[in-house]
């Protein structure tokens, strides 16, 4: 098992939901599944702090919910998918989570996308000498 | 007797749902997206299946990591389209068909596939986007859906193996169904897209355009990629393409490719799409 889950830490600016990370952005997650409510999105709205604590996730947790560093969150376990929940609550598009991801404008990331994406050539290993 | 006519597989991006749902599909950036639809709802209107077993993943919609099943049968009278943080897609409820959906689940059961049996469950982008791409706007879907969710979220999903025998338990069950259906099978999801972290945006035509290929001509040697190879090659998300080997199992060994169609791109998403024909 353990040979299987490090074997995706050679591929670079990707994190894999493995069982780590899941244990440990489970409250995290949880509160971003709680967004698909509508009045749990109104009362996030109303007062992000608060209702934050409401979760027993970490304050770092917290602090990079507050910050929408969504690379931080996934860093502390977040998984994408739960984490959309909080760029819709937002109103933001996911490429618009994408540009923010990758360090982009959203007009920038568009762009990449139609011109046919980030190429797999230099992104498949860390160790790729295109790199 | 109940009988498997085609495999369709197709993405399922929810901004392809969002633009159908906001009237944008004549944009520039959306039309050529859904012209390389057109060919399909042409020919499944004439198709008219009964029921489509439609297999997806469910984006932490239905399922949040309270519960994480790994293959689950929707047996349910109706699925509700899910509330995914900007209220529910405005499209008609989907009507089950629990009877085929048990069938299936015993027949696969006892063929050592230990399913999860749903009775409740909201449907996300996952399996509604493929309804309206290959359904258009109807009031009401024209055929029942029996939903698969596969998980692809959290690590490990299973595998392209694990996958395609599945397939081939379904068409087994779907053959022993004693009513005149016509069904379909649909694996959803992919192609190449990768959505997190400073790597978003990976898009693998090479690869994709390989896996469409193979899907027909080599599943076998196609059911043996490893996950890491999904990863590395078609994104963190690309993962989404074991589950069209569902599709692939269920459907006879030489069935033929009639219609593929491949656009990039959706939002993030490389968008791929093909069907297969059962011999008749």
């Amino acid at each position: 098992m353990k040979n299987y889950t490090n074997a995706f830490k050679d591929i670079p600016g990707t994190t894999v939901f493995d069982a780590t990370q899941s244990r440990q952005g489970y409250h995290l997650n949880m509160f971003c599944m709680s967004l698909m409510k509508a009045p749990n999105r109104a009362a996030f709205k109303a007062d992000e702090r608060a209702y934050l604590q409401t979760f027993p996730m970490t304050d770092a947790q917290r602090e990079a919910v507050l910050a929408r560093d969504y690379n931080r969150m996934i860093d502390l376990g977040g998984n994408i998918y739960f984490l959309a929940k909080i760029g819709a609550t937002d109103g933001f598009s996911f490429q618009n989570l994408a540009s923010k991801m990758t360090g982009v404008s959203e007009d920038e990331y568009r762009a990449m996308m139609i011109a046919g994406g980030r190429p797999a050539t230099g992104n498949r290993s860390r160790s790729d000498p295109a790199r | 007797m109940a009988r498997i006519i085609a495999g369709v597989t197709t993405s399922h991006v929810p901004a392809i749902g969002a633009a159908i749902d906001l009237g944008k599909t004549q944009e520039p950036y959306w039309q050529p997206v859904f012209k390389g639809y057109e060919f399909s709802k042409r020919w499944i209107a004439d198709q008219k299946p009964d029921v489509v077993i439609l297999v997806y993943n469910d984006h932490a919609s239905a399922f949040s990591l309270e519960l994480i099943p790994t293959f689950a049968i929707g047996c349910a009278e109706s699925f509700a389209p899910a509330d995914e943080g900007w209220g529910p897609r405005p499209v008609p409820v989907v009507e089950g068909h629990p009877e085929l959906a048990w069938h299936i689940a015993q027949s696969t059961i006892l063929d050592e596939f230990d399913m999860t049996i749903v009775n409740r469950m909201d449907v996300d982008h996952g399996l509604t986007v493929p309804l309206s791409l290959l359904f258009g706007q109807p009031a009401a879907w024209p055929c029942k859906v029996v939903p698969l969710a596969v998980n692809v979220v959290q690590y490990p999903p299973p595998t392209g193996n694990r996958c395609y025998n599945l397939g081939k338990a379904i068409r087994k069950a779907v053959e022993s169904y004693d009513e005149d259906l016509r069904v379909m099978v649909w694996g959803t999801g992919g192609m190449s897209h990768q959505l997190q972290g400073p790597r978003a945006g990976l898009i693998n035509r090479e690869f994709d355009t390989r896996f469409l290929d193979r899907l027909t001509s080599d599943p076998e040697g196609l059911a043996r990629l490893p996950h890491l190879d999904y990863v590395r090659e078609a994104g963190s998300e690309g993962i989404e393409l074991v589950m069209w080997l569902i599709m692939r199992g269920a459907l006879e060994a030489n069935a033929r490719e009639l219609y593929r169609f491949y656009h990039v791109p959706a939002s993030n998403t490389a968008v791929g799409h093909i069907i297969l024909e059962n011999p008749r």
